[in-house]
């Protein structure tokens, strides 16, 4: 147990120094990598709670996809800083509001845990119902149960997907486009021509 | 002092930091005789010697570029972010080494033998273009920059197809725990999931998986960043890419990371597709040796695959010429990706409506 508790308050520790930094770091590439550590700190707790396969989603999709676009994105752009700290007095209320609503959320959740006592403390999640290795046991109850759902989500993604596609893609005409089935079909018959030419004339063109 | 060690925590960790450090120096030894063997296929194709002055046939040598990198100074370019600077390279080598803790090398010879092995090796194999990215950055300068995005695109990009590729095996084995992929693809050849797994019924599955398995190779190559794939470092174009204002040690870090990376693809694809530990062919005859033996032939017997699809590694960067950077994109994207959606559709159909259902 004391490996696991230790295990925990480091994870955990990191996972909230981390995300300070998210906000509070200067340069927003040190953001970025501050989130992913964040991302990889959080797997790391789900690893501890026996979600093996949640933390290695967690990690391939979000840490090894999500945020290395994130990261490309922030390195790519030329954002002036000192611009859009300007916005800051701005934007104060509005995130103040923001900041409120969670604040409460996470007040009621605490004192909801405070009030049932022990018992809701103890009810620890059950990463394995039934002896079933938690992968199995997700794609039992995802592909069943909620299949509908899941489909669903999947749809909402392929349109967003089609979207982004339909407002990003230009024909530019007289761009010359590469057609390597085009280039490995091509004989000599069809690539080239053999001209006798008369001494003095070429050929008319 | 008893009680001390007879402690399970005690002795957990006392196990598992032996089990790591044995791994770890017998990735890194083999390493420096892989990377040798790497230069003289490489040597041996173009018709030169490739090195074979420092000991008998050069054997040393990897040992005297050792001492040669760590003893020259680390320079650290003036306008470089300093701490992310010398974290990639120590991100790339960590990242490189954890994927070994599920790797199985004989039964029960494994680190960690996690439930989620396969998805454990994928995660850890995605993060390690951190160390690029952050290398390329952090070095504040245009090549290494240019190197570390074509690197991101890249991996990326291959990853889906490797992703997508590892699912086959998947629904052919029935479970992601690595150890139980290779227990199912014990006995005779026609059992390892290259022939379609599972016994001479499944062999109809064969030309999905040869396919499966090409892709995978060539995903692999992609993945590790070499020839023909090399294009964040290609130095026609790039200098050497990320690794530009890179020099002695991180440089050293930054190149056993990319030779550990490989190592570890030829162990997986030894593990998914060609039996892992199993010989192909019934190891009854095993039962009568000292279980250490027997343990120990297994393991040599991996040894020996990851050895053969390393000289594979070798022998395409000694004949590929590169690829172009859009060509690469359209392989990955056009060309991998349908055909392993299309594998993964076959697999699953034969899961569900062939015999084996």
């Amino acid at each position: 147990m004391p490996v696991q508790a230790i295990a925990f308050y480091l994870l955990a520790f990191v996972t909230i120094a981390a995300g300070l930094l998210v906000v509070s770091a200067r340069n927003p590439v040190h953001s970025v990598l501050f989130l992913i550590t964040a991302f990889f700190s959080a797997a790391g707790l789900f690893v501890l709670l026996g979600a093996e396969f949640l933390a290695m989603l967690l990690v391939v999709v979000y840490v090894g996809a999500v945020a290395v676009l994130f990261l490309f994105v922030v390195m790519m752009l030329d954002v002036d800083f000192a611009e859009l700290r300007q916005g800051f007095v701005q934007y104060l209320p509005f995130g103040g509001v923001i900041a409120l609503v969670i604040a409460t959320e996470m007040v009621m959740v605490v004192a909801a845990v405070a009030t049932n006592g022990a018992a809701a403390k103890n009810a620890l999640p059950n990463a394995s119902p039934g002896g079933v290795p938690n992968t199995e046991a997700i794609g039992r109850v995802l592909y069943t149960d909620y299949v509908f759902f899941f489909q669903l989500a999947g749809l909402v993604l392929l349109v967003a997907m089609i979207g982004a596609i339909v407002l990003t893609l230009r024909h530019k005409p007289g761009v010359k486009r590469q057609d390597i089935g085009k280039q490995v079909a091509r004989t000599p018959k069809t690539g080239m021509e053999l001209v006798q030419i008369k001494p003095g004339e070429g050929i008319s063109e | 002092m008893q009680a001390f060690f007879a402690n399970p925590a005690v002795s957990w960790t006392l196990l598992t930091t032996g089990g790591i450090l044995l791994v770890v120096i017998w990735v890194l030894l083999s390493l420096a005789f892989l990377l040798l063997a790497d230069r003289k296929i490489w040597a041996g194709v173009q018709m030169r010697k490739g090195p074979n002055v420092v000991g008998p046939f050069g054997l040393l040598q990897s040992f005297a570029d050792f001492f040669k990198f760590v003893l020259k100074e680390i320079v650290i370019p003036a306008g470089a972010d300093k701490v992310v600077f010398i974290l990639a390279p120590l991100i790339s080598l960590i990242l490189a080494f954890v994927g070994w803790a599920v790797v199985p090398f004989a039964p029960g010879w494994v680190v960690s033998n996690l439930n989620v092995g396969i998805l454990y090796l994928l995660a850890m194999s995605s993060l390690g273009v951190y160390g690029i990215i952050m290398g390329g950055w952090a070095s504040n300068s245009k090549y290494p920059f240019l190197g570390a995005l074509r690197s991101a695109a890249q991996m990326v990009s291959y990853e889906v197809s490797i992703g997508l590729i590892i699912i086959t095996v998947i629904l052919l084995a029935g479970s992601m725990n690595l150890s139980t992929i290779v227990e199912k693809q014990s006995g005779w050849i026609w059992n390892w999931n290259v022939f379609g797994g599972a016994g001479l019924n499944n062999l109809i599955l064969l030309p999905v998986m040869v396919v499966a398995m090409g892709m995978f190779y060539i995903s692999a190559l992609a993945e590790t960043n070499r020839p023909p794939f090399d294009l964040p470092e290609a130095e026609s174009e790039l200098v050497a890419g990320y690794q530009v204002e890179y020099s002695s040690t991180p440089y050293l870090l930054f190149m056993v990371a990319e030779y550990s990376n490989i190592v570890l693809m030829c162990a997986m694809i030894s593990v998914l597709f060609f039996g892992g530990w199993n010989p192909g062919f019934p190891t009854d005859f095993l039962n009568s040796w000292h279980p250490f033996a027997a343990n120990f032939f297994l393991a040599l017997v991996f040894y020996a695959k990851i050895c053969f699809w390393f000289f594979m590694f070798a022998m395409a960067k000694a004949i590929v010429p590169r690829y172009r950077y859009d060509q690469l994109m359209r392989l990955g994207w056009k060309v991998f990706l349908p055909t392993s959606l299309v594998l993964v559709a076959a697999v699953a159909a034969w899961r569900v409506f062939g015999p084996a259902a």
